[in-house]
């Protein structure tokens, strides 16, 4: 149907390239810092949503769990983030956070989260509903649970316009009409007076982005919107994301686990590991030219054509319980490379996210020396 | 490299044919809103699917939700009475065996289940759960229970120490093998794995995929493999068969299926697949992009089942059904339920 996007997004990738030496003539230092502070996304490029040292504990009755410490991250119009991560990584934690959907009687947000320069950590509750599903909107997981079952899908998209906007229900019909034409459900018309239970789950995941979308949010946030999908379905809305994002021009932070989608989809990837970011950059540095241990275990486990008959290399052991972090890097009980690393360094220091050819934005967060030629000699061949 | 390639790649071409599958059918009954229309209408499932399944082989079982894939797997361990055909495991019927004289076929034919949350019993703990088939089919003396057990918890790659333990107090991936040790405690020959890591995250599916590897290679336990994931599939199994809407639409040894895909539906699946291979410089694979839905199984398309979706579809494909047979061009074992199949090549992505 529709041709692939390759060139688009080698267009973004070139785009990348070119701000190189613009950032090359700022000087390292400033870039790192101000990539540091979040200021700068991997592409250099002026960031709509960023994040700044978020961190989110939820206080339970068997301790405090860190469930993200000290995120930061950046994404500009236009462009696709990726958040990579298993669960219990963070992933969505993080992203509900900017949603402003945690109780905050049940948890504690510290850092920042500026959209467009507003500050939406410690924002009211009435300032935060206007920015909700207006300025930035979620397209969730498992659409079976999170349309209402009671009312029809017509009028629940109508509902989410008619909230930020002085309309007729004519209009927030018409309005509704429109936005279910555009993300491909056919007969409108008809559709919109259906209960969710008449849509596949294709045509309600469709439903679900019509809502997301109904008021031209500048930032979406898309968690495992395509996980409950088969395939051809999955495909076929990976797609319309993409057109849509084109439309639009909107920022979409994309949640994930599966690496297949990233590499479809994502502008920039951020891996997460028990609640923090170990490795962020653009898509080609990060799944290309990984620079992390973790990042490389996540590769590793895909079975690949050329290693068919061969086992499988899975990441040992379990994540760690957020309740209690290992010391120094989180990742060390897991890590097989950990022996090289001079001293007890893996668990002692934490260690910081760090350029990793000591300037330009992609970061990573290892001790290991010599990640390059470790990843060139010895994980790339089995990669296949 | 060497040390780390499968030794039974592919079974043995003189193995014993453990499971024939012919021709079977799972239509299920729905009750029709009030009306004077008293048609009995059903879903069918399943309709008319055949394979058979040798000692040690892996047969994986793909397509999409509502192909009727669990369905299958849940008939041939008899938890479904199927509606017609015949399930032969070493030749006798077991499709229609009333439950006393199944009761020996059961403990042949066992199954791990996708979801390891709701399959594992939260009240009791692993010891009862693993212990009970044991007990039901007599396999172990009294006293002798508990080390069974710790065995075949050493055997999944779980401390035996453990065993004490709530379902409850393990991570997914440890429950899944909860799952796989309860199926093995009675020594199968043929185990059914329905989507046993699709609810895993990947680093912990390669150490199940892994596990079931061994188990295969160390124990000869034949698998049919039901799974979504193309990938893993390629992986496992040396024969695939793609089912869509009820029936098997190709099916052949893994290389020809992935390598020279015959039927649209196959290569629509393959090219669908998210590719990591693309950001490393391998060149983009051609998509295809089904448009619509899988058409209700109440009422399927006249002939061919894919035609209201498919591109090459013309007049004879809606009044004759196309059989599932080899092509001309199709090598041994090779078949595929298309007028105008075709091999097409370079769908397969690098991973999938």
């Amino acid at each position: 149907m529709t041709e692939p996007t390759p060139d688009d997004r080698k267009d973004a990738m070139s785009e990348t390239a070119a701000e190189q030496p613009a950032e090359a003539k700022r000087g390292p230092e400033v870039a790192t810092r101000e990539r540091r502070q979040g200021a700068l996304s991997p592409s250099g490029e002026t960031p709509y949503l960023v994040v700044e040292d978020l961190t989110v504990k939820f206080p339970t009755a068997d301790g405090v769990v860190s469930a993200v410490n000290g995120l930061s991250y950046s994404v500009p119009l236009g462009r696709t983030l990726a958040i990579v991560g298993e669960s219990g990584s963070g992933k969505s934690v993080s992203s509900m956070a900017v949603m402003g959907l945690h109780d905050p009687r049940r948890s504690k947000i510290t850092g920042s989260i500026r959209l467009g320069g507003d500050e939406l950590v410690g924002m009211p509750e009435a300032d935060l509903m206007k920015v909700r599903g207006d300025a930035v909107s979620m397209v969730f997981q498992d659409p079976q649970s999170s349309l209402h079952p009671l009312y029809t899908v017509g009028k629940q998209i109508a509902e989410a316009y008619l909230v930020h906007h002085k309309v007729s229900k004519e209009v927030a019909k018409k309005r509704t009409l429109e936005m279910l034409d555009l993300v491909g459900i056919p007969n409108p018309a008809r559709r919109f007076n259906q209960y969710p239970h008449e849509f596949s789950g294709g045509m309600r995941q469709r439903a679900m982005i019509a809502m997301g979308l109904v008021n031209d949010p500048k930032l979406v946030i898309a968690d495992e919107p395509t996980t409950a999908l088969d395939v051809t379905v999955q495909a076929q809305i990976l797609d319309l994301l993409n057109n849509l994002q084109k439309e639009f021009g909107s920022a979409i932070v994309l949640i994930t686990h599966d690496l297949g989608v990233v590499a479809e989809m994502a502008d920039d990837v951020l891996v997460m590991y028990a609640g923090r970011c170990v490795e962020y950059g653009t898509a080609e540095d990060v799944l290309a030219n990984p620079r992390m241990p973790y990042t490389w275990g996540l590769l590793e486990s895909i079975p690949t054509v050329s290693a068919a008959n061969e086992r499988l290399r899975p990441i040992k052991g379990l994540p760690p319980s957020l309740l209690n972090l290992p010391s120094g890097c989180s990742f060390n009980p897991r890590c097989p490379y950990k022996d090289r690393v001079k001293g007890e360094r893996c668990t002692t220091d934490l260690p910081e996210l760090l350029p990793v050819d000591g300037a330009g934005l992609h970061t990573s967060r290892c001790h290991l020396p010599d990640k390059a030629s470790i990843y060139e000699t010895e994980v790339l061949p089995r990669l296949g | 490299m060497s040390d780390t390639v499968r030794p039974i790649d592919q079974a043995p071409s003189n193995a014993e044919t453990l499971l024939q599958i012919r021709d079977l059918k799972m239509h299920f009954p729905i009750k029709e809103a009030a009306g004077l229309a008293r048609t009995k209408k059903v879903v069918q499932a399943v309709d008319g699917v055949s394979f058979d399944l040798k000692a040690g082989a892996s047969l994986g079982l793909v397509g999409e939700s509502g192909c009727g894939k669990s369905t299958t797997g849940r008939m041939i361990t008899r938890l479904l009475t199927p509606t017609s055909g015949q399930i032969l495991f070493k030749g006798t019927d077991i499709a229609r065996l009333k439950e006393k004289d199944l009761r020996p076929f059961r403990r042949q034919l066992q199954i791990v289940f996708q979801d390891p949350y709701s399959s594992l019993n939260p009240r009791q703990t692993v010891s009862n759960i693993i212990s009970t088939p044991l007990r039901v089919h007599n396999l172990v003396k009294k006293g002798k229970e508990l080390a069974r057990v710790q065995e075949l918890l050493e055997r999944v790659g779980l401390n035996p120490e453990h065993h004490n333990r709530y379902p409850n107090e393990f991570s997914g991936g440890q429950r899944q093998r909860i799952g796989i040790a309860r199926a093995l405690a009675v020594e199968p020959e043929v185990i059914i794995a329905d989507e046993p890591v699709s609810a895993l995250d990947v680093s912990i599916q390669a150490q199940v995929m892994n596990l079931l590897e061994d188990l295969r290679r160390d124990l000869g336990i034949a698998f049919v493999f039901i799974a979504h994931d193309l990938g893993v599939v390629r992986h496992f199994c040396d024969t695939v068969a793609v089912m869509y809407l009820g029936k098997i639409v190709e099916q052949g040894p893994r290389e020809q299926i992935y390598g020279a895909p015959q039927h649209p539906y196959t290569q629509a699946l393959l090219s669908a697949a998210p590719d990591l291979g693309t950001i490393r410089g391998i060149p983009p694979k051609e998509r295809i992009r089904l448009v619509g839905d899988v058409p209700s199984p109440i009422d399927p398309p006249s002939g061919c089942r894919f035609r209201t979706r498919c591109w090459k579809a013309e007049d004879i494909c809606a009044t004759q059904e196309p059989l599932l047979e080899g092509k001309p061009q199709s090598t041994p074992g090779h078949a595929a339920a298309c007028h105008f199949a075709e091999p097409k090549l370079d769908l397969t992505a690098a991973t999938a």
